[in-house]
């Protein structure tokens, strides 16, 4: 049995369990957080930044994901506030010209007031969520499909000597694709491409 | 040998001074980068066939050493006992160096240290302004060691510092003197060692690591090379004290591959001091037992992060982790590991060996201690200087750098690395420490210190630094990866002469959301840059974007080259340099640029011998008419000036 942590949120007590995050709590208490990077599968990755909430630690005010913090005894965290709401329509907008197609994000836009083109726009459907890879490693335990370059550069390829055989009987990241990538890519026929050619390339 | 206790180290060392004898010559010279690039190992062969023949190999002693500094005036070199420095040292001095100053005690007084301002010779090394301002306790053994022998480092009271922790103190004494010291760290934030270090103490899980930080990513930066190229066993030493505090068994020493002779260096001084019995089972006879591997990383900027580093050395890609709990509680393998930078480490033995008052007495309240820097761009003397913490950026521009190049005006000095900010003259009386640079809205990084005169385009340097930022970026989270690429491409339409208005708001918006919201601290400093040239500057933003000029005549787009019809002798020499033939003329006639194929490189600006090509921001200069003649000047009257 693991012991119970009781926190704050938007000034409600929230009981949890230690080792859980902040977004498991809010959750558990009703409190909704955007994500986009996150699956409960999975383990937290920490990139999308979306879910970032407000805590008050030391005295101190912070931004933090709360997909990756755990809880903490007493900690107090405020999950929208007009900063909030401004660093996720800023994240928003940085992330549409990449998927401007994209159900989820075109939903968040709408909710935190996104612009979709102000910034120069790069269309590739893909956000870099890495749901794909890391459904396949961590789920699949397939390897199937890996980022491959740095920074920039980083991009999503199926790995060909495994896709071509794994992927067409497993499709199950799919559906967890916010960009709708995958399925185009597998359309392609990109599944036995080498790992070298650009997946997410511009359409 | 192996020595066993403080009494074998004490005995050693008397071994090797008696050895050495003190009124033995030894001609030091600096083998490092920089003094090797300008032809030291030519300058070391020289004098050997000079002692030789003279027969005085055996008396005289030729030691190659780490950095000594002031690496532009290069091969550097000093004689002992008398501590006669020398600079700019050719292989063809090695004759004149020899008979005169080793037989007969005589300077060579052409190569010593010359003042720029009153032309006299200086014969020593602390009344040359360069060194007179600086407080060199890390750096200054470099001099007056061979990195590659543990013995020279022992002669200088070498591992006294451990043997003193080992025997005199416990774990917890020598954790209190580095916290009571406030020795804060050296490679990043200036978080306070001690209390890190306590934090992996106290940490749950077994065993604990100590690792050494030498990745030092930033482009120019080489600190940490000069002290594990120099000094080698400063750095180990440090590091198994830390180990002995902590607890920890094992330690990593992480050094880019760039850097070969640091990892050898480094490599011999483990091996010597397992020899020795520094490191290994049982060291000193303590019952405290210590190890220390070396990994070689490759050495992007990202892989200096604390995670990525730790990533890195359990052999997984070196990417930061999201994790909030931090390396010192959980680091490689997810066990308690204390990293810290080389420098920070360095400082160690000192605080063992004099106390934490004594270290206190050095530097602000706030950071104690001396800090290196690395000074460079438009100061005339460049190089790595070690200050006190406290020193004001205007003492070491001026005092130690000596002031700007060429009598220019003073625009900004970049502190911390890439990403941190510029600070404006208004600031110049800042006292350089920790947290008053962190107030101005730059840092302390690892101790970059970069000079900018009025020739220096702000935004155009902002979009240099942000372009090396998001090209580093390791492209895992979202503010950082697009954030930066963003910036990035903002900055290139505001210097291409495409900025709009709303840019100025965004690119703040941008710095907001990488300073909220990054992973890691590459994206949360990154705004540092952004931030403060809009803060300081925001006039030459608000020039480029309104007015299509760019104020320092940088930015090719907004600037024209023209020739002065007043100024141009017809002599030909940049229409035969410019790449594009743009330039017509002829004898008598001035000559005329052609706007329209014109590319801005600037080389006819570079090679004109009159300072006739005059620059024009924005870039609509006078008329221009071909057959104009030539009005001769005077000799004398030269370049206009
Ligand atoms: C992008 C990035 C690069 C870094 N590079 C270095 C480095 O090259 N050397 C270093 O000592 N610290 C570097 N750091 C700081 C380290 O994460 C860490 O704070 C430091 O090594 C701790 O040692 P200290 O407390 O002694 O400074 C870097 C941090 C970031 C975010
Ligand atoms: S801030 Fe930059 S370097 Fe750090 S994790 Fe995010 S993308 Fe990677
Ligand atoms: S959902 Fe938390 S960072 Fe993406």
């Amino acid at each position: 049995m693991s012991r119970k942590v009781r926190l704050e949120i938007d000034g409600k007590q929230v009981e949890a369990e230690e080792g859980m995050t902040i977004l498991q709590a809010a959750r558990k208490a009703g409190i909704e957080i955007p994500t986009l990077c996150y699956n409960d599968q999975l383990e937290p990755y920490g990139a999308c930044r979306i879910c970032t909430v407000e805590i008050i630690k030391d005295g101190r005010k912070r931004y933090v994901v709360s997909c990756v913090y755990p809880v903490e005894e007493g900690l107090k965290v405020r999950t929208d506030s007009e900063e909030i709401r401004k660093i996720r329509k800023t994240l928003l907008e940085l992330m549409l010209p990449l998927a401007p197609a994209s159900g989820p994000l075109k939903e968040l836009a709408e909710k935190y007031g996104a612009r979709a083109n102000r910034f120069q726009a790069e269309p590739t459907a893909c956000i870099l969520c890495g749901l794909c890879v890391r459904y396949c490693a961590e789920v699949k335990k397939a390897n199937a499909i890996c980022f491959i370059g740095r920074g920039t550069e980083r991009q999503v390829a199926f790995v060909p000597e495994v896709a071509p055989y794994e992927c067409p009987s497993c499709r199950q990241c799919y559906s967890l694709c916010p960009g709708g990538k995958i399925v185009e890519a597998e359309s392609q026929g990109l599944l036995s491409m080498p790992i070298t050619q650009k997946v997410a390339r511009k359409p | 040998m192996k020595v066993r206790s403080p009494e074998d180290l004490e005995k050693l060392r008397r071994e090797i001074l008696a050895r050495k004898k003190p009124d033995r010559p030894v001609i030091a010279v600096c083998v490092s980068t920089g003094c090797s690039a300008l032809g030291a190992r030519r300058v070391v062969e020289a004098l050997r066939e000079e002692l030789k023949k003279h027969g005085l190999e055996d008396k005289v002693e030729i030691k190659e050493t780490g950095c000594m500094g002031f690496c532009e005036l290069g091969p550097r070199l000093i004689i002992y006992p008398q501590e006669i420095p020398y600079f700019k040292v050719k292989p063809e001095d090695a004759s004149e160096i020899v008979e005169k100053t080793i037989l007969k005690g005589e300077p060579v007084e052409k190569l010593f240290y010359t003042d720029p301002a009153t032309g006299e010779k200086i014969r020593k090394l602390e009344e040359i302004p360069f060194y007179k301002y600086q407080v060199r306790l890390l750096l200054e053994n470099n001099a007056k060691i061979d990195p590659k022998n543990i013995e020279d480092y022992i002669a200088l009271g070498g591992y006294k510092a451990l043997a003193k922790a080992l025997t005199q103190m416990t774990p917890e004494q020598v954790l209190e003197e580095v916290k009571k010291a406030n020795l804060r760290g050296r490679g990043g934030g200036g978080f306070p060692a001690g209390v890190k270090w306590e934090t992996t103490k106290n940490a749950p899980g077994e065993p604990k690591y100590v690792i050494v930080n030498c990745d030092e990513g930033d482009p120019g930066a080489f600190m940490d090379r000069t002290l594990m190229e120099g000094n080698p066993h400063s750095v180990l030493e440090g590091l198994i004290i830390g180990a002995y505090a902590i607890g920890a068994k094992e330690g990593f020493i992480y050094v880019r591959e760039e850097y070969p002779t640091a990892v050898e260096n480094i490599a011999t001084a483990i091996r010597q001091a397992e020899e020795y019995g520094f490191l290994g089972e049982n060291i000193m006879g303590s019952g405290f037992s210590f190890r220390v591997k070396i990994h070689r990383g490759a050495g992007a900027f990202v892989s200096g992060e604390s995670s990525a580093l730790m990533s890195a050395i359990e052999g997984k890609v070196g990417e930061p982790r999201p994790k909030y709990i931090h390396t010192a509680v959980r680091g490689i393998w997810n066990k308690p590991s204390c990293l810290n930078n080389v420098e920070t480490w360095a400082n160690v033995p000192l605080i063992i060996l004099k106390g934490a008052d004594w270290f206190k007495s050095i530097g602000t309240a706030g950071s104690s201690g001396t800090k290196i820097f690395s000074l460079v761009g438009k100061v005339n003397n460049t190089g790595l200087v070690e200050v006190p913490m406290g020193i004001t950026l205007r003492d070491l521009i001026y005092k130690i750098g000596g002031g700007i190049r060429g009598g220019k005006r003073f625009k900004a000095v970049q502190t911390g690395g890439p990403s941190g900010g510029f600070i404006p003259e208004k600031y110049l009386d800042l006292p350089v420490d920790f947290d008053e640079l962190t107030k101005v809205g730059s840092m302390m990084g690892s101790g970059g210190m970069i000079v900018m005169d009025e020739d220096t385009c702000i935004v155009d340097v902002t979009r240099y630094y942000i372009d090396f930022l998001s090209s580093e970026s390791c492209g895992k989270c979202v503010p950082c990866r697009e954030g930066l690429k963003q910036a990035l491409n903002i900055l290139n339409r505001i210097c291409n002469g495409q900025g709009k208005a709303e840019d100025l708001e965004t690119l703040e918006d941008l710095c907001e959301v990488l300073r909220a919201a990054s992973l890691c601290a590459l994206g949360t400093t990154a705004a540092n840059p952004i931030a403060t040239s809009l803060k300081y500057f925001r006039d030459e933003y608000e020039a480029h974007i309104f007015e299509q000029r760019c104020p320092a005549k940088v930015c090719k787009a907004l600037t024209a080259y023209y020739i002065n019809p007043e100024k141009c002798q017809a002599c030909m020499i940049c229409l035969r340099n410019c790449p594009v033939k743009a330039i017509s003329g002829e004898k008598d006639i001035v000559h005329v640029i052609d706007q329209e194929k014109c590319i801005r490189c600037g080389v006819c600006f570079q090679v004109c011998p009159f300072n006739s090509v005059e620059k024009y921001s924005p870039p609509t200069p006078p008329p221009a008419r071909y057959g104009i003649k030539v009005k001769r000047v005077k000799k004398g009257e030269k370049g206009g000036a």
